[in-house]
């Protein structure tokens, strides 16, 4: 399993970058994965997404595909595709240091 | 190349929706949303009775076939019966439902939401005489088979 250092913490990812242990994860260290996943700078909106991510990771055990994260989340699928155009659920739970979301729909 | 090479990951697909049953337009359907949301390029093209999945009249009224499906497990005749098709396909919607699989409409629009291009078939709009004002608003155009080609250069095809 590798590791990587972020904002000075050593945290240990699976093969595609996610965290393995979102416990390890830190606000700080959101604008450096951000950039990683080439979005430059995050903004109040991102957050919105971010925040909401580790809810719901925090209160289903599970992170929501882009169409409960449409449904719920406050920001249209549209929206949340300009935010994170490599694919939101997926580009937001990196970023927001919680396991890749599974779900088809 | 290395043996422990990973094949490179797909970046772009162009998904064909060529049947106008249930069970023919929702695979193409999740293909493409499932595509977007792994951050690919998506197109979808829907041709022949696969057209219904974006006609404004048609769209909401998508069945599910009983007749000349063994997967149903009906036979054939019971499947020819009056009224079966509408009430399988409630009862699928209702299954659907219940796992927030969004109806046909629905998940047409959410995912043009998603950035993927919708197009229709020329060949087939003529054949059936459906003009742009029948489709629903989401489709981009209606293009001939060589600018669908054109479209998909670079990625996968996907013939549903």
């Amino acid at each position: 399993m590798p590791t990587v250092t972020y904002a000075g913490t050593q945290v240990a990812v699976n093969d595609e970058g996610f965290f393995t242990d979102p416990e390890q994860w830190r606000e700080e260290m959101a604008p450096l994965l951000a950039r990683q996943e080439g979005i430059a700078d995050l903004s109040e909106r991102h957050w919105q997404v971010i925040k909401f991510m580790r809810h719901e990771y925090e209160t289903k055990g599970t992170g929501p595909t882009v169409r409960v994260l449409g449904k719920t989340s406050g920001v249209s699928v549209k929206e949340l595709y300009q935010l994170f155009p490599k694919g939101p659920a997926k580009t937001a739970a990196k970023i927001a240091g919680i396991p890749k979301p599974r779900g088809c729909i | 190349m290395p043996a422990n090479s990973e094949p490179a990951k797909i970046e772009k697909v162009s998904i064909i929706i060529s049947k106008g049953s249930l069970e023919g337009v929702y695979p193409g359907l999740i293909m493409a949303n499932g595509a977007r949301a792994e951050g690919m390029e998506a197109n979808l093209f829907f041709t022949f009775f696969g057209l219904d999945a974006v006609h404004k009249a048609r769209h909401e009224h998508i069945k599910l076939a009983t007749v000349g499906n063994p997967g149903l497990h009906l036979a054939t005749w019971a499947g020819g019966l009056p009224g079966v098709s509408s009430v399988l396909t409630h009862y699928m919607a209702r299954k659907m439902d219940a796992l927030d699989i969004p109806s046909i409409p629905e998940f047409v629009e959410m995912i043009a939401d998603t950035g993927a291009g919708l197009y229709a078939c020329k060949a087939s709009a003529d054949l059936f005489g459906i003009t742009r004002e029948d489709l629903i608003e989401q489709v981009k155009d209606i293009i001939t088979v060589g600018e669908f080609y054109d479209l998909a250069a670079g990625g996968e095809i996907i013939f549903t």
